[in-house]
């Protein structure tokens, strides 16, 4: 496969992925809003979109700036937006390495998205957010029932997991005070919204109760989001994940290179950690830690097959 | 003026007789609620013409007619064997040009319109390309005047597009009428793609063992005919490389993989020649392949089409086209050409700019309609400043009577109304040669427009051809 559209398709699926966790950012946002005594919610939006930081030190900052930011700003290369335009973009440029399934449904309605004013999107704000989740859920489901399960595929799957486990690790890295144990002791109906806001921005509530029977506690939702094996946006799982297609990839081409090495490190690290001895020794520092391998990962992956 | 569906008494032509019965059986209401669906459609699946940096809508989509250009079978033998005929001879004329020159030497044609022509490349002189093949696809433009006579009114030797159009109005027509197809014989078109990669793998490097790795070299996303690109790729099964997969190494072609370097043996390249070596073209191309032209000298790669093939489309030489098929094939003509008068004769000079009002001026090396006056469409202002263009350069240009091109039945904005449509089919020249039955009808949507050109404002409509 040429080197240009095994990056093509990594990316596209980075950017697929990245706009729908702005999107589910952006829901849990607004449900925060909605509670009494909520105010600072937006900002730790804008920080765990990456992409915002300097809104959320801002301290004049509305609502309306962080979402237009994280929705349609053009100058934002991050924007749900931006996301779409550019999977699109990498998907024109790679017309042949996609069925035409997956095309479509990416340039469908895209120029509704490309036309929408500011005012018009915060009106319809959840509207437009379940757009841009479907939008995401068509192209994988267009993937998974479509694409030939070569290296492309691989690639494509491959930028997803990255930017999921990315997302995950960075909504912990802005969120982990409020699962360190001492706000366990303030406890408090305050609390516990911010404990389900953070499964909330994963999709994971439902996820959660049926693994933990309801039953919310700083610890259970950390090690749900970290080391679970079976949820899909946890850490471990998707680290399983890129070391199986990571596997697939040394296969074809009968060659390992430093990016294996990393992810099957982490994978270990991931397997021999409790949440206990996670707290123990830091949360923070191991999410930080984490946010740190994936970025190298990236780059050697990258590295590896020439992009 | 001649009309494809009716003759001047009202009766419909025998080619027309189910498009006729399905007009007023359908009804233009219901027709014009298909038109908006074949919109969506088109702009679904990503069907669109980019123009660039001419503000608007960046991709735009070609006008599509929904109703059908038809040939009758022995319309379309006649054309069949004269497309054949005259891509044969322009590659004659290609390798001739850049060999022994007999042509010239004949006094067929004039020395100095070869030799001394931009199109004219001399670093092609003594290069032997496999099958001596220099135009791999040959887009012939032809109108019709009346019901016996096809011109030709232009040849496209170097990469004509407008074959997706062709593949794709037909899968969007088979899509939206189905019963259209199930009640009438029309030759199917699906093969070309195939016909096109058999091509390619007959015109590999003699050195080549084994399958042939063949490319689409493309400029990128934002070309015009970018989806063009891709679509054949995609249909081929062929990598589509942007100039910056390839590189050349040890005077051979390779583009980069995650498997690292793969060896390339074809390239259709949809690049024109200045823009695809910068080494041996335009230094200040950002596009192109170091090294590739002389990999190619060496005979390490095809390049499809050859560097230099727009010599045989040049407007100038094409009023030789006639004397071509004598001169190398020993036969006549079964297309004619328009009646062509070249500005850089002063007697032919004399004549066109006595008569500016009455004639179609065209740039020698101008293409898509830009830069061309239709004198009785043209204003006061319009055809003096052509008057002036052609006193100072007189060698730029030929001019032509304007034609009365034949119409067909288009659904308009207020009405389903006549417009004027030209024809491109593409010919495949390898080891054989191969003619898809069918190709680009261009409709000209503005009512009395001769302008059919795409980058002009026309449309398209899928081409008919009926089996006996």
């Amino acid at each position: 496969m040429l080197s240009r559209t095994a990056q093509n398709l990594f990316w596209m699926g980075r950017y697929i992925e990245r706009a729908e966790a702005t999107a589910r950012l952006i829901e849990m946002g607004r449900r925060m809003t909605m509670l009494p005594g909520a105010n600072d919610e937006w900002r730790s939006v804008a920080r765990a979109s990456g992409c915002a930081s300097d809104l959320a030190d801002d301290p004049g900052i509305a609502a309306q700036d962080i979402i237009f930011r994280l929705l349609l700003d053009p100058e934002n290369p991050s924007s749900i937006r931006c996301c779409i335009s550019q999977a699109r973009a990498n998907a024109k440029a790679v017309r042949t390495a996609l069925t035409s399934d997956m095309w479509e449904s990416l340039n469908d309605q895209w120029r509704l998205l490309e036309t929408l004013d500011g005012d018009e999107a915060l009106a319809d704000l959840p509207i437009w957010l379940d757009w841009a989740k479907q939008r995401a859920a068509a192209f994988r489901g267009a993937a998974e029932t479509s694409l030939l399960r070569n290296e492309g595929y691989v690639f494509l799957r491959l930028g997803e997991l990255i930017e999921r486990v990315e997302m995950t690790l960075r909504l912990l890295d802005v969120k982990y005070y409020v699962l360190l144990p001492e706000t366990d002791v303030v406890g408090g109906g305050r609390d516990f919204h911010q404990w389900t806001a953070v499964l909330r921005a994963t999709s994971a509530m439902r996820a959660y109760h049926h693994v933990y029977r309801g039953d919310y506690t700083p610890w259970g939702i950390a090690e749900f989001l970290i080391l679970s094996r079976i949820f899909p946006r946890s850490a471990h799982y998707c680290y399983l994940q890129i070391d199986r297609r990571l596997g697939e990839l040394a296969a074809m081409h009968g060659q390992r290179f430093p990016c294996h090495r990393t992810a099957g490190d982490m994978v270990a690290r991931l397997a021999d950690t409790d949440i206990q001895a996670l707290f123990q020794s830091g949360l923070h520092e191991f999410v930080g830690d984490g946010i740190r391998v994936t970025n190298r990962l990236s780059t050697e992956i990258s590295r590896a097959y020439h992009f | 003026m001649f009309d494809e569906m009716r003759t001047q008494e009202g009766a419909v032509r025998a080619p027309y007789q189910a498009i006729a019965e399905w007009l007023s059986a359908t009804g233009e209401a219901a027709l014009r609620g298909r038109q908006a669906e074949a919109e969506a459609l088109f702009r679904r699946i990503g069907i669109t013409f980019a123009v660039y940096g001419e503000g608007g809508d960046p991709e735009r989509l070609i006008p599509f007619d929904l109703i059908p250009r038809v040939f009758g079978a022995s319309e379309w033998r006649r054309l069949s064997r004269g497309v054949r005929q005259r891509a044969r001879a322009l590659n004659a004329f290609l390798y001739d040009v850049y060999h022994r020159g007999e042509i010239l030497k004949a006094g067929i044609v004039p020395e100095a319109l070869v030799y001394q022509n931009e199109a004219f490349l001399p670093a092609m002189v003594g290069v032997d390309p496999p099958g001596r093949v220099y135009s791999h696809v040959v887009g012939v433009d032809i109108v019709r005047t009346d019901s016996t006579h096809f011109q030709v009114l232009e040849d496209n030797c170097r990469t004509p597009s407008g074959v997706s159009y062709m593949l794709e109005n037909r899968e969007i027509m088979m899509r939206m009428f189905p019963q259209l197809f199930a009640t009438n014989a029309v030759e199917s078109i699906d093969e070309y793609p195939s016909q096109l990669k058999r091509t390619l793998q007959e015109v590999a490097p003699p050195a080549c063992k084994g399958e042939p790795n063949i490319v689409l070299l493309t400029p990128g996303p934002l070309n015009s005919a970018y989806y063009e690109h891709s679509f054949l790729a995609d249909l081929m099964g062929v990598e589509l490389v942007e100039p910056g997969d390839l590189f050349v190494d040890e005077g051979k072609v390779w583009m980069r993989t995650t498997r690292g370097p793969q060896r390339v043996d074809v390239i259709y390249r949809r690049i024109d020649d200045a823009y695809i070596d910068p080494l041996a073209f335009r230094a200040d191309s950002l596009l192109g392949v170091a090294g590739l032209f002389s990999a190619y000298r060496a005979g390490t790669v095809t390049l499809c089409s050859a560097p230099g093939a727009g010599i045989a489309d040049d407007k100038a030489i094409y009023v030789f086209t006639p004397e071509m098929i004598r001169f190398y094939l020993g036969e006549e003509p079964i297309l004619k050409n328009v009646l062509t008068w070249r500005c850089a004769d002063a007697g032919e000079r004399d004549h066109v700019l006595a008569n500016l009002k009455d004639l179609v001026v065209k740039r020698v090396h101008g293409s898509g309609g830009y830069g061309m006056l239709i004198g009785p469409h043209a204003s006061k202002k319009e055809i003096a400043s052509f008057r002036q263009q052609i006193l100072a350069a007189p060698d730029d240009f030929i001019a032509q009577p304007t034609l009365e091109l034949s119409s067909a039945p288009t659904l308009c904005a207020d009405s389903i109304d006549a417009r004027h449509v030209d024809f491109r089919p593409f010919c495949l020249v390898g080891r054989e040669i191969r003619l898809t039955p069918g190709g680009l009808t261009r409709v000209a949507m503005r009512k009395g427009s001769l302008v059919v050109n795409s980058s002009q404002g026309g449309g398209v409509k899928d081409t008919w051809v009926l089996s006996d």
